[in-house]
Order: structure tokens, then C-alpha cells, then sequence
């Protein structure tokens, strides 16, 4: 049959499981969307590029699937590029299409032509620019296939608008047959003399830990490493990635790890004296001072990246390998090393009292008030009130990290946040995509006053689609968590950090169609919360009005060691003494 | 603090023939600030696969990141550290000499015969001498001609292949 390439691509997302798409239409994309009201697939308008990128990007975190944008040529491609280097970076599969000139007219200046593989390349895992007709279906079959597996990523591919224009042959059963990429062949299964060796460390450790990264999350291991952790009794700590991997409140859950880490995570990474690292990264803000991260520890490591293994830290026991599939050949070891070792799993008991005793001695806190909003009084609050069950997309700042830090999750995938980029403007259209991915769910968007301005029109979008997003914007008049550095690290000079003049947040989702609600006392705030709960036709903001100089702590400053924590001050709140 | 020692690696690396896999390779050196000394592309026995060899400057950590990393790039197929490998490991030079005399002249003869070159090229007052040997030998032709005066040069920098004894040059990505 002959179909034109715009048709091949439809038909190929078809065949790919796509069903939902976030994009922006163009000239070079023309004949793209006019096949697509033909399609099967639900195309959603952002307002923005960025929008439809964050958006393909949150539907792709919650959903564990392919997120697809579509963007035109030129502006259009190069607004992309801060949403796929986004996703890039936390390793979230998305497979970008953009239009550009027709072949005939690349690299000559022409309309709205940008070298946009040229742009994304060291953004993208990998791209492709389509030249022929031909090549277009095999092209997207392999771009989902990259996309997916091994460490996942972002494939942008290009389309110049004469090879969408053009007629070839497409045979949906030659679609369907497997990929053959020669010189992309992911590791995903770990070497069994490297599980053996680490089965056996683990079992010997005093003071083993668990280093959870994003990688247990998408892989889909939570289950097996937290049945690790009660088998071999042993303290786990999360990166921000990894924090959905482990039900919140766990009894060997200790937290998040690193600058803004728990006391007991922090101290337990430095005194333990096996690190068992999986899916994670070891990045700075993880790690603090390289040299003194878990100085003592002997160190596993298990990544589908084989080039993240020793990066950063030297590692003793390297495995390449899918979390999943190592985790279910190293579980059973470990059970059997274990149960040949009853009195090592009585001494790590101790260890487990060691760490809990930390947490119960500096416990992480912040000063009540019952005169102005506490910004962590209030995700405390929304976690009562969505029962640790809401999906979280959170923008970037102190917000984000109180996030972290007070709201309890209860399933993988619930946190959908930018760890790697740390980009502003993330949080709103994450949450739309994550709730096109998930509409069973309740989607929060924890943002802050500066972020939520940075991709604020995004909001019309779920207008229009009927998408009942929330948002609380916790409004502290500062670019918050820059003003906490400018605090702490340039005395207090507070430069270019007042977000003084500010839109009316509540009249300004009215007249984007959503509803507003704004809120300045800490009685109310339950009830704003709960009031959000019942909407379900469309986006609510709640312009939370927090107390401004707030800090996020503990804090470990930028390249400063894990166990030299500025702690918040207790107050007046007693400090159980350490067991 | 002790600095990590800086030694030229010969990096070896079979690679898909197709337009932006060298501009992958090249950009991951540049992206992190390291720098190529050398690179050569060129084709196979397969001519849908490019031998691409390169020499980098960096100590063993920084040029074991670089290997992974470049393995990590889809359309590589193999890479290897052939530094400390028995290899074959050859560069050419093409320079076009001043001999504006007859010693000149003579000298250059003399020493084209010692090491092996050849005169390509010749002009009143040039000679184009080609020679082909490894990095030392090229080094060394070229201080001894320096003093007649280069007009212009251009050297390919390495290629290199594991000797057979050493067993096939890839066994793994
Ligand atoms: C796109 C982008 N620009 C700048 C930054 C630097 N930055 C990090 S946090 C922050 C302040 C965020 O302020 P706000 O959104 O109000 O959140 P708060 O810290 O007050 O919770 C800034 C400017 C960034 N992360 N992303």
C-alpha cells in the first residue's frame, strides 16, 4: 500500500501503542497535521513547545511508556530542546518528531531552518534526520526501540516536509517484525560471578546500605530491593529519583540522601561500610565531596550504564545490567548467603537501631506557626489530605525539595520532578502530561512563584482539554531557594531574587478559565486542599501565601561532606537522646 | 596534590558509516574539554563500517570515561584501548622541503634514502618528500629537515591495528 510519510508516521505510532500526543503545529509540519485528525492518536495542543516536551515527559514518567511530541521546524525545534535535555538527563523515554525544509533546501539559511540534529545531539541519546521516504518507517521503529530500552532517553527525529509529503510503500507487518540495530545492543542481564561476589558482600557487611536511584524506579525493581532490604535487614536511602521506589514510611527507609538530605541518610552513607548502589548516579548533589563520600565502604554498583559505573566514585563491585533482572538474580542469592549467616543479620539489627536512633534525634523539622503559613505545613497537609496517593509533579526550588522531604509516596512513579536539569517551568506542563497518563490519579503540582510563571499558560491547555490539574504555588515573593544561597553563601545580599511584582495568581487562572483560590492562614489551608479535591472539570491553582524566609534544611553545602549538615534549629521541640 | 599521569592513548573504533556518527564521536571530546590530538577516519572491508583511530592525551580515569563513553554512542560498534597493545601503528607525511642549493638537495636525497621515504613531487627549489613510519620516525625525519626550511607539511596523523599474535583487534564493545 502507498501512504505518504506523514501517514507512515501516524500509522507507525499507531503501531507503536501510541495513543496520546502533545505538540504545535508549523508550516514544516503541515501535511503531518493534516492527516492527524484522521489518526487514531489525541493530539493536545500545548501553548508552548517546552509545554508539549515537559508534557510528553510527565505522561512518560508516570505511565512507564513512550512519550511522543511533535514540534515544527526552526523556533519550534529549538523550543524543544530545554524539555528533551530535561528528559535526556533523568533518563525518560521520549521520541521528539520535528518538521524541517525540505531536503532540498537544508543548510541553505531557508525559512525557519535551524540544524536541529546539530542542536540536539548532545541532548538526545540519539537522532536521526529522515532524507528518504524509504528509510521513515524503519527510522521510527528504531527510534522507539532506542528510546525504550537499555538506559532510556530521548530520539528526536527530523523530518524534512518533502520525505512527509512524499508516497512510498508501508507494510504494516514488515513494521511489526523485530528491530535490528548491529551496533546497539544493551547489556541488561548481570554477570553471574559479579552477583555471586555481591551476594556475598552483601551478606558479610556490618553496616550495608541501600542507594536508591531513579533507575529502581524505572526499571521496575522497587519491589525486589525493598524485599532486599527486609531479607538482609539493611537501612535504604533515596536519591530525589529514587525516592517513589520505597513506600515513605518503611521502617528502613531513612530518606532522601545528599545536600538537602536526612541526618540519618547522610550519616548512614558515611558510616556504613558496604554501599550498594542501584540506578544512581552518584551525582553532586548527592554526594557532596566525592573523596569523603562513604569513605569506609566498599562499593556496588548496578547500572544499565556501563559508563556510570566508576564515573564519579571508584567502584569494587561493578554490575551491568537492568535493576530488574539483577535484582532477581542477586535477591536469591542474597536469601541464601543470609540464611547461612543468622548472626550477621542479629549485629546489622544494631546497625538498623544505629541509623533509626539518628532519625529520631534530628528528625527533619521546622518551627509551627499558627500566625503564617509553614511551606512544609502545607505538604504535610496535602499529604493528609490525598492520602500519599496523589501523583506529584513538582517545579524547581525549595518547593520542590520539601516535596521530597514531607511528602510521603506511596507507589513508583508518583514523584514526577526534574532531578538532573533542575529546570524552572517543568511542574505544570509535567502535571498535564501526567494526568492525560494517569487520569485515575489525583495530579498535584507543587510549584513555586518564580517556576509557575515560567510555563503558567500551560494552564489553559488543561482548560481546554478539560484536565483537571491542581496546583499549589507555595508563594514565598522570592526566587526562594537562590535567595536561601544568597543567604547563606553571599550574606544575605539579596540580588534580582524579589518577586515583588507579581500577577494576581486567582485572577489570573479565572481569566485563563481555571478557578482560584488563594490562601493566607495556616487554618485554612486544609480546607483549600480538600476544596481542590472536588473539582474535577478543570485546573485549580491555590495561591498559597507562605512565610518568605523560610530555609530548606538539613543542607549540606555545594561540595561540602554529607556528615557536616547545617541542622534546622529544634526550638523549643525536645531531641530524643540517641539510643 | 599529585597529578594524575598524562599519557597519548591510541584509541581504536569501528563505527556505522553514516552522516553524524563522526560528529557524535568528535562532540564528545569537545562537549567535556578534552582534546584530540589526532583522528583518522577511514573505511573498512566493510565499506559500511569506518575505522575511526584517535589519539587523546589524559590519564588512565579520564581515558577509560572517554572509552565508555564512546561505546554508549549508538552507532559505535567496538572501541579499544590499543595503547598498551603490540600494534602496527603508522602515520605519513607529505612536506615539501626548500632545496635551494645542491647540498640541499644532496641532503635531502641522503636522508629520504635512510629512512625510506620518497620523493613525490618536485619543483626548481622543492622537493615533496612522502614517508610513511610510526610517530618517533616521522618526529625524527622531520627535525633533520627542519633546518633546510619546510615550506609546507601535512601529516595524517595514527592509524593503528593490533598485531595478529595480540588476537583480533575487537572483542568487545
Ligand atoms: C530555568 C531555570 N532558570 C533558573 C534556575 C535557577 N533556580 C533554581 S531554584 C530557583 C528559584 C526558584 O524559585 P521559585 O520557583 O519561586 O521556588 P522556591 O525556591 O521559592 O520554592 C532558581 C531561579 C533554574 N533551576 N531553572
Amino acid at each position: 500500500m502507498k501512504l505518504s510519510g506523514a501517514e507512515i508516521l501516524l500509522e507507525a505510532l499507531r503501531l507503536e501503542g501510541v495513543e496520546e500526543i502533545f505538540g504545535y503545529p508549523g508550516g514544516a509540519v503541515l501535511d503531518i497535521y493534516d492527516r492527524l485528525p484522521f489518526s487514531s492518536l489525541k493530539h493536545y495542543l500545548t501553548r508552548h513547545e517546552q509545554g508539549a516536551a515537559h508534557a510528553a515527559d510527565g505522561y512518560a514518567r508516570v505511565t512507564g511508556k513512550v512519550g511522543v511530541c511533535f514540534a515544527t521546524s526552526g523556533p519550534g525545534a529549538t523550543n524543544l530542546v530545554t524539555g528533551l535535555a530535561t528528559a535526556q538527563i533523568d533518563s525518560v523515554p521520549i521520541v521528539a518528531f520535528t518538521g524541517n525544509v525540505p531536503t532540498y533546501m537544508i543548510g541553505n539559511d531557508a525559512f525557519q531552518e535551524v540544524d536541529t540534529v546539530g542542536i540536539t545531539r548532545p541532548i538526545t541519546k540519539h537522532n536521526f534526520l529522515v532524507k528518504d521516504v524509504r528509510d521513515l518507517a524503519d527510522t521510527i521503529k528504531k527510534a522507539f526501540h532506542i528510546a525504550r530500552t537499555g538506559r532510556p532517553g530521548v530520539v528526536l527525529v527530523d523530518l524534512p516536509k518533502d520525505v512527509t509529503r512524499e508516497l512510498t510503500d508501508f507494510f504494516e507487518e514488515e513494521y511489526k517484525s523485530p528491530v535490528q540495530i548491529r551496533s546497539y545492543k544493551p547489556v541488561l542481564k548481570g554477570h553471574p560471578g559479579q552477583i555471586k561476589r555481591a551476594a556475598k558482600a552483601i551478606a558479610s557487611a556490618e553496616r550495608p546500605v541501600l542507594y536508591i536511584g531513579g533507575g529502581v524506579v524505572s526499571s521496575g525493581a522497587s519491589e525486589l530491593v525493598v524485599k532486599m532490604a527486609e531479607v538482609a535487614n539493611i537501612p535504604m536511602v533515596a536519591t530525589l529519583m529514587g525516592l517513589t521506589a520505597v513506600p515513605g514510611n518503611h521502617p528502613y527507609f531513612f530518606g532522601m540522601l545528599g545536600m538537602h538530605g536526612t541526618y540519618a541518610a547522610n550519616m548512614a552513607v558515611t558510616d556504613c561500610d558496604l554501599l550498594i548502589a542501584i540506578g544512581a548516579r552518584f551525582d553532586d548533589r548527592v554526594t557532596g565531596k566525592l573523596s569523603e563520600f562513604a569513605p569506609n565502604a566498599k562499593v556496588i554498583h548496578i547500572d544499565v550504564d556501563s559508563a556510570e559505573i566508576g564515573k564519579n566514585k571508584p567502584v569494587d563491585i561493578p554490575i551491568v545490567g537492568d535493576a530488574k533482572l539483577v535484582m532477581e538474580e542477586l535477591l536469591p542469592e542474597v536469601e541464601k548467603q543470609v540464611s547461612k549467616n543468622k548472626e550477621f543479620l542479629l549485629s546489622r539489627e544494631k546497625w538498623l537501631m544505629k541509623v533509626k536512633s539518628w532519625a529520631e534525634r534530628y528528625p527533619l523539622y521546622y518551627e509551627p506557626s499558627d500566625r503564617v503559613i509553614k511551606p512544609q505545613f502545607v505538604i504535610e497537609k496535602l499529604c493528609e489530605v490525598t492520602k500519599g496517593d496523589a501523583i506529584i509533579t513538582t517545579d524547581v526550588g525549595q518547593h520542590q525539595m520539601w516535596v521530597a522531604q514531607y511528602y510521603k509516596f506511596r507507589f513508583p512513579r508518583q514523584l514526577v520532578t526534574s532531578g538532573g536539569l533542575g529546570t524552572m517551568g517543568f511542574g505544570v506542563p509535567a502535571a498535564v502530561g501526567a494526568k492525560v497518563g494517569r487520569p485515575d490519579k489525583t495530579v498535584f503540582c507543587i510549584s513555586g512563584d518564580g517556576s509557575f510563571q515560567m510555563n503558567m499558560q500551560e494552564i489553559v491547555t488543561a482548560v481546554q482539554y478539560s484536565i483537571p490539574i491542581k496546583v499549589a504555588i507555595i508563594n514565598n515573593g522570592f526566587l526562594g531557594m537562590v535567595r536561601q544561597w544568597q543567604g547563606i553563601f553571599y550574606d544575605k545580599n539579596y540580588s534580582q531574587v524579589h518577586l515583588d511584582v507579581q500577577p494576581d495568581f486567582v485572577k489570573l487562572v479565572e481569566a485563563m478559565g481555571g478557578v482560584g483560590i488563594r490562601v493566607e492562614k495556616p487554618e485554612d489551608v486544609e480546607k483549600a486542599l480538600k476544596e481542590a479535591m472536588t473539582i474535577n472539570n478543570r485546573p485549580v491553582v491555590i495561591d498559597f501565601v507562605v512565610d518568605r524566609e523560610e530555609d530548606v534544611f538539613p543542607m549540606v553545602p555545594p561540595g561540602g561532606v554529607l556528615h557536616e549538615m547545617i541542622l534546622p534549629k529544634y526550638g523549643k521541640k525536645k531531641i530524643k537522646k540517641a539510643i | 596534590m599529585e597529578r594524575p599521569l598524562h599519557r597519548k592513548h591510541v584509541i581504536s573504533v569501528l563505527v556505522e558509516n553514516q552522516p553524524g556518527a563522526l560528529a557524535r564521536i568528535i562532540e564528545l571530546f569537545s562537549s567535556r574539554g578534552y582534546n584530540i590530538e589526532s583522528l583518522n577516519v577511514g573505511r573498512t572491508e566493510d565499506p559500511t563500517i569506518s575505522r575511526i583511530t584517535m589519539v587523546a592525551k589524559g590519564d588512565e580515569h579520564t581515558i577509560e570515561q572517554i572509552v565508555k563513553q564512546l561505546r554508549r554512542i549508538i552507532d559505535v560498534f567496538k572501541v579499544r584501548d590499543l595503547t598498551d597493545k603490540k600494534k602496527l601503528d603508522r602515520e605519513l607525511l607529505i612536506v615539501r622541503i626548500n632545496v635551494d642549493s645542491n647540498e640541499k638537495k644532496e641532503e635531502v636525497k641522503r636522508l629520504v634514502d635512510i629512512f625510506g621515504a620518497q620523493i613525490v613531487d618536485l619543483s626548481q627549489d622543492t622537493y615533496t618528500v612522502e614517508l610513511t613510519g610510526d610517530e618517533e620516525q616521522i618526529d625524527a625525519f622531520l627535525e633533520l629537515i627542519k633546518p633546510l626550511g619546510i615550506r609546507e607539511m601535512a601529516r595524517t596523523g595514527r592509524v593503528a591495528m593490533v598485531r595478529a599474535l595480540q588476537g583480533d583487534t575487537f572483542d568487545e564493545k
